[in-house]
């Protein structure tokens, strides 16, 4: 199946272990990924709060470029989810939006005629690729392992631009991969919850508070680890974990993977594959836990 | 038709009672509330009644030490905003049969928030911090004569009736992400408000609102969940309006602040590269005279490059940039 993939800039910047791992993914799945080398920045809410216009013109350019592709386009990033849904949406929705911001593109080569479906790779595996695929794909079984699902928020909310009111089991899909690949789903309250990252350079101690509390909640309900469709989640609850430890006076020492790196374990990869020896908190504990090592 | 409600009841030895299980999930430092126990009950009601339904009927034929806040029953009045299945909801406004998972509906006082008794929260935090934003029209001088009203278009209060739908019953707040760990954050109803305030064009302190709300605890502390967008029973999306008063302020001038210095550090890698520079993002928006903030961020890149965790270092643009770059040119506004 041939998909425009958007990897987000945070895949090729500071977690290039997703970026390694979705690719390394991609064919045991049957994805074609055509990469849209040429799309920009979504921006990541950022500019949409600040010049909503220039945020429809930089996402329309993107949609525009997965239609001509002739395929949907795949995310690997709940914050470009999040962010390309919501454009999606309201150029959709909103003619006077969606000229305007052709209006602005219309001479680079490029006019969004509203036809792109914006899809994580998450919800492909359910809708587009099917779990039946996914089953033979598995290789190695995760049992024995506890994982605790964490979405970042803009997969999840706001749910309208998301499709969630149709779709209301996109709610549920991390608990229901986490089984199918033979761990169990461990259920906290956290797994919903904002990770803290959006405040990181406003906030420190607060945001680091707030994720590391989630990761602690997790952990007493023993979680061998955390996985996350997120990368910006990944940069926060991984990449800070020791001085959220800090913040919180606790010994926190809980591995956080990417969702593509979860599922290539069960598809047989090596660990050093998928990169999980390149995270900040040490991945070894739980690998060992389905005989691997890194 | 039977249903299965669980009720978190204020212990008010401290201890838990027999079988019972700790309220909070794991006790966060924000969460003050005492030790609660939960306790099943059974009611007899309607396919179609609501979790309040149930909590009335608990108190009044099987429990009637049962507190509960609750006035008009039709969410207009905000009373009876509590924690259903973990998160907040107006009991009036929530149906059973929507809310039963494993065969029960738990309801309880939301851990964000002081305890009075059982499901009655205090509210204290609440009008707190709706007073702290001046929720009242500050006049324009001169005031028109006592024969005159203030005469507004339709357009300018088009644009603020989503706020003007608030009934204070405190949802947002309760499962706000940010006050959960921040209780000094003004939090997103008083903020809603306070657009609702700064927006209205009979206002004449708008330009001191927006320097009070750019002050730590104000619009910069929203860690942008959209937790109050989805819990807001009245379709206020208190979320929204942070993001229009963050504009606002920034286009008034109120720019010294890491909020505004990441959106400038954000736009001007996107402009010049067309993504993302993660290796400039941080310092620029702490501030490069910032030394103690820089100096709080080292070990985390520490750990980040030992791991292997760090962009390239030489940041190169996506092909094709000259487009973005096009792009900004014509609707970049300030970020051009």
């Amino acid at each position: 199946m041939k998909v425009a993939f958007y990897p987000g800039c945070v895949s090729k910047g500071a977690c290039p272990e997703l970026y390694v791992s979705a690719k390394a993914i991609a064919e045991p799945l049957g994805l074609e990924l055509k990469e849209l080398y040429e799309a920009p920045c979504t921006g990541a809410g950022v500019l949409s709060e600040q010049n909503p216009q220039l945020a429809d013109a930089l996402n329309g350019l993107t949609l525009a470029m997965a239609e001509s592709e002739g395929a949907d386009l795949m995310t690997i990033c709940s914050t470009c989810q999040g962010v390309l849904s919501n454009h999606n949406y309201h150029l959709k929705e909103d003619k006077e939006r969606m000229d305007r911001a052709n209006a602005t593109i219309g001479d680079q080569g490029f006019t969004y005629k509203g036809t792109t479906k914006v899809k994580h790779l998450l919800w492909m595996l359910f809708e587009d690729i099917g779990i039946d695929r996914v089953k033979a794909a598995i290789k190695r079984k995760l049992t024995g392992l506890k994982i605790a699902p964490f979405y970042g928020c803009y997969i999840l909310r706001p749910e309208e631009s998301l499709g969630l009111k149709e779709r209301p089991e996109r709610k549920t899909y991390l608990q229901q991969l986490i089984s199918l690949l033979g761990a169990e789903p461990v259920e906290y309250r956290g797994s919903t919850k904002c990770c803290g990252f959006p405040m990181l350079t406003f906030n420190r101690d607060k945001a680091l508070a707030m994720g590391g509390n989630h990761i602690m909640e997790a952990k007493e309900k023993g979680a061998d680890l955390l996985v996350t469709p997120c990368p910006l989640c990944h940069l926060n609850l991984d990449g800070q974990q020791p001085d959220a430890g800090r913040v919180l006076k606790k010994d926190i020492g809980v591995p956080i993977f990417h969702l593509p790196q979860l599922l290539g374990l069960a598809f047989g990869m090596d660990p050093s594959e998928l990169r999980l020896d390149h995270h900040v908190v040490p991945t070894k504990g739980a690998l060992e836990k389905v005989e691997l090592k890194v | 038709m039977q249903f299965t409600i669980e009720v978190g009841r204020f212990n008010p030895e401290g201890t838990y009672a027999e079988n019972a299980v700790p309220g909070a999930p794991f006790p966060a430092p924000w969460d003050r509330s005492p030790a609660r126990r939960y306790q099943t009950f059974t009611v007899d009601l309607p396919e179609h009644a609501v979790v309040l339904d149930a909590l009335i009927a608990i108190r009044e034929y099987q429990d009637q030490s049962l507190a509960v806040r609750c006035a008009c029953r039709s969410a207009i009045c905000g009373s009876c905003a509590m924690w259903i299945n973990g998160h907040a909801n107006l009991a009036c406004k929530s149906k059973l049969s929507a809310f039963t998972q494993d065969g029960k509906t738990r309801v309880e006082s939301p851990p964000s928030m002081p305890i009075i008794r059982d499901l009655v929260c205090d509210m204290k935090p609440f009008w707190d911090k709706h007073l702290a934003v001046k929720p009242w029209l500050q006049n324009k001088q001169p005031v028109p004569p006592p024969n005159e009203e203030y005469r507004v278009s339709n357009a300018a209060m088009e644009e603020l009736i989503q706020e003007v739908s608030c009934i204070s019953c405190s949802a947002c707040l309760m499962d706000c992400e940010s006050f959960a760990v921040n209780p000094d954050f003004l939090g997103p109803q008083a903020l809603a408000q306070a657009f609702r305030y700064a927006g209205d064009p009979r206002d004449a302190e708008t330009k001191e609102r927006l320097a009070e709300y750019s002050k730590p605890g104000g619009i910069w502390d929203c860690t942008h969940c959209y937790e109050c967008v989805t819990q807001c029973p009245k379709g206020v999306a208190p979320l929204e309006q942070i993001l229009k008063l963050r504009k606002m302020a920034v286009d008034a001038g109120f720019t010294d602040n890491a909020g505004t210095r990441h959106a400038d550090a954000f736009a001007e890698s996107v402009r010049d590269s067309g993504r993302l520079n993660e290796l400039t993002l941080m310092p620029k928006s702490v501030g490069f005279f910032n030394i103690v903030g820089q100096i709080k961020t080292l070990p985390s890149a520490f750990n980040l490059i030992r791991a292997g965790k760090f962009p390239p270092l030489i940041h190169k643009a996506i092909p094709g940039v000259n487009r973005i770059k096009t792009i900004f040119e014509r609707v970049g506004g300030r970020f051009k």
